[in-house]
């Protein structure tokens, strides 16, 4: 019965996922002229806009090129640069880790902080502590990235204290994480940015739980409040926050774009940027669908984490 | 249709303010106006004011700015980022102030436009889903999720690498891509009034399905409704800025504070007013418009639970 839900959920995962690259491929049909040209610029001759018109297969038919184009992606062809003139990948491999990294390390702290936050204003509700969480987390969840990541960098790097970079340096040959300092604010927008969705979800949830018969159950048995909390309500809280957990940090995915560019740190968001504005659009659609691809991803994962933590399901099969 | 009359709608009722004299707070028959009710919470009281003294400052600022500061948004009014005037200047040697008080306007403008785009789409296609079920249920909210799979910004960066930077495209990419969210919320609360016995009894008077969305079934649903309003509205507040701040926004020289941040930026910490008076702007904004659609759900929630 797990098995069947997973891999209808899977299905539906690999259909949204095709459906996305039709979407992004789509949006080269609607561009106004010619990729070729574009990439040669305005001294080409004929033959040339010809030749390269052949080799990116222009001269084909979309759905043609649809198909020739997924069947790239396959095997890490992600198409021509026109900013460049090279390959999209050797653009993009570097960066890719980069920004995985910087969404790692904003995941490792905003996963357990908000969880602890959330236990924590859960069985102290009505209180004190638990009001400012709630007006902390309703602040935070409604600033956009860029404003909280400005004012970390006016606290911390430009105006009252001056101890951290507001930029990110990358020399040619080192990689960002080679000076980790660099990464403390990128990682702490990203990781205020995702808190507060966590803590409130955990918060509900556990004060949901913390409710129930069960619990109640175990403390009139005469368990220690301790082991109440954290054998008997945590693990019951924890599937269906799983579920939010993931859709955050499926969120970063598109939230590193901006917080990226504030911090000019050398990943995909920046490189989207750029090629946005440069209307570098075979790089667009190569990290929109990257993109994509990790949001479509961690959500599934999310979706088998919930389907796995639901103990009804557990007990039928 | 006389059963829409027991139930609160959002336009009953008179404006909140001038009823200040002794008024039964709550009864069980008709609960008090929305509003009253959202301004009774410490969250829809500071929501409101923010909201409140930042749209008035959008409204208002483009007609002060001249007068208040000697300069148009666009006229030079000295050397770039030096302290000349109340803020200073920007990266062109522009008046901060007079950008500032001009910068609201199309921000604003653009987000309720959006907001309203989003709530109109997915309204229809959420309440359509969830009237009509089975087949076109499934076709719409799988379609839904296709747009679900892409991150807001990653769409709206898609669609401006395509049709460009215009002002139409902002709004309605932002508005399409609330519309899913939206949907998904109208849908649950169609599928929660969709068996009541009044839109049984229309049914069986076979009034034509669009009467029955209409007039049965949308009025029922306006509490979710409005709490998306402001949520989405905080969102999309926060995406055309952010938009505006990657400079994929608005286009200079338009005042905008997004784009004043783009622009000052790099005089962060020699001439700091041109990239915080619009953060501040933008932060006590979103969070008003939060405070407020959290107030909402408040309130609304507490009138099902009385209606009920």
């Amino acid at each position: 019965m797990i098995a069947k839900l997973i891999l209808k959920r899977l299905l539906v995962s690999v259909f949204i996922l095709l459906a996305v690259s039709v979407v992004v491929f789509a949006a080269t049909l609607l561009l106004p002229g010619d990729p070729a040209r574009a990439i040669l610029g305005q001294q080409a001759t004929e033959e040339r806009i010809a030749a390269l018109q052949a080799e990116l297969n222009l001269d084909r038919s979309p759905v043609e090129r649809y198909f020739l184009w997924l069947g790239g992606l396959f095997v890490g062809n992600f198409g021509t640069s026109s900013a460049t003139g090279g390959p999209v990948t050797d653009l993009l491999g570097e960066r890719i880790t980069a920004s995985l990294v910087l969404m790692l390390c904003a995941a490792l702290i905003a996963v357990p902080v908000g969880l602890a936050i959330g236990i924590f204003s859960a069985l102290h509700r009505g209180k004190r502590a638990d009001q400012a969480v709630t007006w902390g987390t309703l602040t935070l969840a409604a600033l956009p990235e860029f404003v909280i990541g400005i004012a970390l960098v006016t606290l911390f790097a430009t105006s009252v204290f001056r101890i951290l970079p507001a930029v990110t340096m990358s020399p040619p040959g080192q990689q960002v994480w080679e000076i980790p300092t660099q990464l403390i604010l990128p990682t702490l927008t990203l990781a205020l940015v995702v808190i507060p969705y966590i803590i409130r979800m955990m918060r509900a949830t556990m004060a949901e739980v913390m409710d129930s018969g069960f619990v109640e159950m175990a403390r009139l048995k005469g368990v220690p409040e301790r082991r109440v909390i954290l054998r008997h309500a945590v693990p019951h809280a924890i599937g269906p926050v799983a579920q939010v957990v993931a859709i955050q940090l499926a969120w970063l995915a598109g939230g590193v774009v901006v917080v990226e560019y504030l911090f000019r740190y050398p990943g995909i968001g920046q490189a989207l940027i750029d090629a946005v504005t440069y209307r570098d659009v075979q790089v667009v659609q190569a990290i929109s669908i990257i993109i994509a691809a990790v949001y479509v991803v961690v959500n599934l994962l999310a979706d088998i984490v919930g389907i796995l933590a639901n103990p009804k399901l557990r007990s039928a099969s | 249709m006389s059963t829409s009359d027991l139930k609160p709608s959002a336009d009953a009722g008179p404006p909140p303010s001038g009823t200040t004299d002794a008024e039964p707070k709550e009864s069980a028959t008709r609960p008090a106006h929305l509003l009253k009710r959202v301004w009774a919470q410490g969250q829809g009281k500071v929501g409101i004011v923010l909201t409140v003294f930042i749209v008035a400052l959008a409204l208002a600022g483009p007609l002060l700015a001249p007068v208040l500061t000697g300069y148009s948004p666009t006229e030079f009014a000295g050397r770039p980022f030096q302290p000349e005037g109340i803020f200073g200047t920007d990266n062109l040697g522009r008046s901060v102030a007079s950008r500032f008080l001009a910068g609201g306007l199309l921000l604003l403008l653009y987000s309720v436009l959006a907001t309203v785009l989003g709530l109109v789409v997915g309204c229809v296609v959420g309440m359509i889903a969830g009237y009509a079920g089975g087949k076109t249920d499934s076709v719409l909210m799988r379609l839904n999720d296709i747009v679900l799979a892409f991150p807001q910004l990653v769409l709206a960066l898609l669609a401006i690498v395509v049709l460009g930077p215009e002002g139409w495209v902002l709004v309605t990419v932002i508005g399409l891509t609330h519309a899913p969210r939206i949907a998904r919320v109208a849908r649950a609360a169609t599928l929660g009034v969709v068996n009541e016995d009044y839109v049984r009894a229309a049914q069986m008077y076979a009034v034509p399905r669009s009467r029955i969305l209409a007039r049965e079934i949308f009025p029922n649903i306006t509490g979710p409704l409005s709490v998306e309003a402001g949520l989405r509205l905080t969102y999309s507040i926060g995406a055309i800025a952010s938009l505006s701040f990657l400079g994929l926004g608005m286009q200079p020289p338009t005042a905008d504070w997004g784009l004043m941040i783009n622009e000052n930026r790099i005089a962060l910490s020699i001439q700091p007013w041109g990239v915080l008076l619009p953060v501040i702007a933008i932060a006590v904004l979103t969070v008003g418009t939060n405070l407020l659609a959290d107030a909402i759900a408040r309130a609304t929630a507490s009138t099902t639970v009385e209606s009920s």
